[in-house]
């Protein structure tokens, strides 16, 4: 936003390009649960380019992105977040729109020292290198701690009228935004991809682990950030439903997964991920009871539904808390 | 004018104004475009990609499956 802005205020034609990888945390979450429905359910990025006045192309990429994810070049943060490598894919990736749509430079809000892999002074270089965008990169908030770019080169932008913004306070960026005017912002460094989640890297690399291939599909990663996720056995692990929102959104998957749901009491949607037997259904539906509110009871129906529809009722006891082991638990 | 339906069911933001936006670029200005989602945030989302690029909200609605119907007009610049 910030970045933005300051070219504009030299006269620069900007428009705003926004990547949809699947992993991005906006909006998700909050439209799924329940309980998160009374927080303004804005896009950030179309919120931002609103606010500036300006286009904003919003590009679907997680099908490419997968091999990002997959092997990243750079490795791994903190946790399955590839930042450097995401860093050359996006830059390359808002190149090769730019190049298509008649634009002569792209920027971004980078700042030297802000973050630990993707923007420290040495790898600022490599995401200019490997995305092919070189000297048309600009970053207007650090760009005199830079090489002049092109466009500060050749006079486009007045290189003077940019920052020299470095380090990880948000102090500077804090008293720019209060000059421009903005009173609302996104929250510095709150983390706008579920791959630097920790419980969320969790359950990728277990997904990984059971598939036995580094793989995934949309679907696999939409559903590792809703309901609690629970792995018995290797062969399968459940999905269950915490609140109605979420039991809402499983329902559009049933068909695809053998699911269970109690019918003597209120209590979640769960999806079976994986093969399963007679003996793996009758645990998954204890512990479907397990979660519902017959957990007290001597025993609940359960109502299992196969991949064809055919139905059958289990009659079980809840598995009590204490007897679920916690590696069980994702 | 012609008017087309876009499905844009189970798909969370910002995927249903991906859809909008790329089945938007297949149309002639004036011609309408119905799309049906059941994400509450494409209430704010669509709306706001419409400002953005000169199209115009017509209706914002619930079908009987109480899912959200959006009709947008596309601008004059297509």
């Amino acid at each position: 936003m910030l970045a933005a802005k300051v070219m504009q205020d030299q006269g620069v034609h900007v428009e705003g390009i926004n990547f949809f990888t699947g992993f991005c945390v906006e909006g998700h979450t909050h439209a799924i649960r329940k309980k998160d429905r009374a927080q303004p359910k804005r896009n950030n990025a179309l919120w931002v380019a609103e606010q500036l006045g300006i286009k904003l192309h919003i590009i679907d990429v997680s099908q490419p992105y997968k091999d990002v994810v997959i092997n990243p070049k750079h490795g791994y943060g903190a946790n399955l977040n590839p930042c450097l490598d995401c860093k050359g894919f996006m830059v390359k990736n808002a190149l090769d729109w730019a190049e298509a749509n008649g634009f002569d430079f792209i920027i971004t809000g980078e700042v030297v020292g802000q973050r630990p892999m993707s923007q420290r002074r040495d790898t600022m270089p490599v995401v200019q290198r490997e995305s092919g965008a070189g000297d048309r990169l600009v970053r207007p908030l650090c760009a005199k701690l830079l090489p002049p770019t092109l466009p500060e080169r050749e006079g486009w932008i007045d290189r003077e009228r940019l920052h020299d913004f470095s380090g990880r306070s948000r102090k500077p960026q804090m008293q720019l935004a209060e000059r421009f005017g903005f009173k609302d912002y996104a929250q510095p460094a709150g983390g706008c991809c579920f791959l630097t989640d920790q419980a969320y890297s969790v359950k990728l690399a277990d997904l990984w682990k059971s598939r036995g291939e580094r793989d995934y599909e949309l679907d696999d990663i939409m559903l590792l950030k809703v309901g609690r996720h629970l792995r018995p056995r290797p062969d399968f692990k459940l999905i269950i439903g915490r609140e109605e929102g979420e039991n809402n959104f499983l329902e559009g998957y049933r068909r695809q997964f053998v699911h269970l749901r109690p019918t003597s009491h209120v209590g979640p949607l769960v999806l079976v991920d994986g093969s399963v037997d007679e003996s793996d259904l009758e645990l998954a539906a204890r512990l479907t009871a397990r979660y519902s509110k017959g957990r007290d009871a001597e025993t609940v129906s359960v109502e299992v539904t196969d991949l064809d529809g055919e139905r059958h009722t289990l009659e079980v006891a809840p598995m009590p808390a204490d007897e679920i082991p916690q590696d069980w638990i994702l | 004018m012609s008017r087309r339906y876009l499905d844009a069911r189970r798909l969370l933001c910002p995927m249903p104004v991906i859809r909008v936006q790329d089945e938007v670029g297949k149309l002639a200005p004036g011609d309408e475009l119905e799309v049906t989602c059941t994400d509450p945030g494409v209430v704010n989302d669509v709306p706001a990609w419409c400002r953005l690029n000169g199209h115009r909200v017509l209706d914002i609605s619930h079908n009987e499956n109480n899912e959200i119907v959006i009709t947008i007009e596309i601008g004059p610049h297509g």
